[in-house]
């Protein structure tokens, strides 16, 4: 009895670490930045309330209007892309080539990378007076044009290229593991029914890795949320703010216009988003594999 | 005779797809080093394409000791160390807690286990930004912000849901008469953990360090809030000396400490191999 009651302390006591995380930052700091977006503190947190002004004040302030509209841009077209690719590298890689491993080491070397990275050696490439227009310029097309890194309506376009850059491969990687659970009796089976082999992968091997593509867009969907570091490296949000994004507009007024308020309020609403992408797409895919499990 | 021929030009047409991302993949990466390699007169007098016709590792040098970001001029190499000593701790500690609360879950079933499993889950997708203010207020208070301490707490502690996930699916998936029979044995909770889960814990230990180590290494949001300016890891500082330097831009010396910023995630990426994937896939479970 003595020794069942010494295991049940112990169980607590190591588990105590995780409740006080738990507890104190993942619900408490999220209601205390929920709280705090309800007041209009400024530097340090002042328990006057006004409830929902700020979050009224930020749907009136371009500059976050802007840095959502960029947002949705880039996170639509970063998926979409990425989704393609990383789907037509594993179809690629799953017709049993040669070096299947090496292909596999380049396509998700970036992945391993830092996002900083990605943004300084992507700057440097699109660079127009040294990278690949300056390049195509040498090589005679004296008119070729790629300066979309300094353009305003286009530098949002180098931000998806970059991420594709880093974050196809992924997509690939867990396709992949998709391709490699399809029964291989169903490829024997098509042969001899002589159904055309794109036909197969577009209409009986989508839907039975569907489940892994809703994973990647989950997971691609939550870093396009979170997308900071890359901003910061590529563009630094500019030129003027066609690329700013919401994660960077919180952070400055955090650390740099002292809106504290404001900037938890949008805080609040970046987490609503991933709400409010995640939830739909979690529950599609319980129904996929209940319906997959009969 | 015909449908052989047609099968060829489709194994060309595969090869010809890969190898056309492979370009696109590697690109960047041959154009980093090949920049590094110049000197800045080469750098302006060629394409970045080019093949560099002297190589030196002068650029090289400079980055790592003594490119300047604002007054210091001390190269990345600050930043190397720094990001060493948030890295391992940081990593050891949060396998650490990851593990025992994984083994606690899955076989103790302590009270409210399914609440922090679900909070858990959930707060794997939470931006950061959510949380960011409240942990400076804290941090500061206790006196750990901007300290060494401070940013391995924070890692530790947004490590926690992906490390504590990849445990529990591990351990659960162990055969559940393995801990009876130790109970039965007399095994406490500490004798079992230490002496028959962790001798059987190898594989996903491996995935793990792979996967915390490369995620720390990379950290640039935690590093920048929270690290403050004693401790900040090779990422912040590389990229205070590429985006904030004054006057002419030394191309050859950012790119130079660009490649040695993702040097160490690199050599963990091809020395980990299959393993790596794992850890993608591991960690890819949480959706």
């Amino acid at each position: 009895m003595h020794g069942l009651w010494r295991g049940r302390l112990q169980v607590t006591l190591a588990m105590l670490p995780a409740w006080i995380i738990v507890i104190g930052v993942f619900i408490g700091a999220m209601i205390w930045t929920f709280v705090i977006s309800m007041t209009n503190s400024r530097l340090i947190p002042i328990y006057k309330f006004n409830f929902f002004d700020q979050y009224v004040r930020l749907m009136n302030q371009d500059a976050w209007l802007v840095s959502v509209g960029n947002l949705v841009v880039f996170g639509v077209l970063f998926i979409l892309v990425c989704l393609v690719l990383g789907f037509l590298m594993a179809v690629m890689m799953d017709q049993k080539i040669r070096a299947e491993s090496l292909f596999r080491t380049i396509f998700l070397y970036p992945y391993a990378m830092s996002f900083v990275v990605t943004g300084l050696v992507w700057q440097w490439v699109l660079n127009p007076t040294f990278g690949i227009q300056a390049t195509m310029r040498s090589w005679g097309f004296d008119n070729f044009v790629f300066d979309w890194i300094v353009r305003p309506d286009r530098a949002i376009f180098v931000l998806v290229l970059a991420a594709v850059w880093q974050g196809s491969g992924l997509v690939m990687a867990i396709l992949l593991a998709g391709l490699r659970g399809v029964d291989e009796d169903l490829w024997k089976a098509t042969k001899v029914d002589g159904i055309a082999k794109w036909r197969v992968y577009t209409s009986i091997v989508l839907p039975i890795i569907a489940p892994m593509a809703a994973t990647a867009t989950v997971l691609l969907s939550v870093s396009v949320v979170k997308a900071y570091d890359l901003v910061v490296a590529l563009t630094g949000g500019g030129p003027g703010n066609a690329t700013e994004v919401p994660a960077k507009f919180v952070m400055e007024n955090l650390f740099e216009r002292q809106n504290v308020a404001l900037a938890n309020a949008g805080a609040i609403m970046m987490l609503a988003a991933v709400v409010v992408i995640a939830t739909p797409i979690y529950y599609a895919r319980r129904y996929m594999a209940q319906k997959a499990a009969g | 005779m015909a449908q052989r021929q047609e099968k060829n030009i489709a194994r060309i047409g595969v090869y010809a797809f890969l190898a056309i991302m492979a370009a696109f993949f590697l690109m960047p990466l041959y154009v980093m080093v090949a920049t590094s390699l110049k000197t800045m007169d080469e750098v302006r007098g060629s394409s970045i394409f080019a093949f560099p016709l002297r190589p030196t590792l002068e650029a090289w040098k400079t980055a790592w000791s003594s490119a300047c970001t604002g007054l210091t001029c001390s190269g990345v190499s600050v930043g190397f160390f720094n990001s060493l000593k948030i890295m391992i701790p940081s990593t050891f500690l949060s396998i650490l807690l990851g593990a025992v609360t994984g083994y606690a879950l899955s076989f103790w079933r302590p009270k409210g286990a399914g609440i922090i499993f679900a909070v858990l889950v959930v707060a794997a997708f939470i931006p950061y930004q959510v949380f960011i203010y409240p942990l400076v207020r804290v941090l500061s208070q206790v006196g750990l912000y901007n300290s060494l301490a401070g940013i391995i707490m924070v890692h530790v502690i947004f490590g926690l849901p992906v490390m504590v996930l990849m445990f529990r699916n591990y351990y659960a998936g162990l055969p559940r008469d393995l801990f009876s029979a130790a109970r039965v044995d007399g095994g406490g909770f500490w004798d079992i953990f230490f002496r028959l889960m962790l001798p059987l814990s190898p594989p996903i230990l491996i995935v793990a360090v792979i996967l915390q180590s490369t995620h720390i290494w990379n950290d640039f949001l935690f590093g920048l809030v929270f690290a403050g300016s004693d401790n900040r890891p090779m990422t912040v500082l590389l990229n205070n000396i590429v985006n904030t330097t004054q006057g002419e831009k030394a191309y050859n010396v950012d790119m130079a400490a660009t490649i040695l910023t993702a040097l160490v995630p690199l050599v963990i990426y091809l020395a980990s191999g299959r393993w790596f994937v794992r850890g993608i896939a591991a960690g890819a479970v949480k959706g």
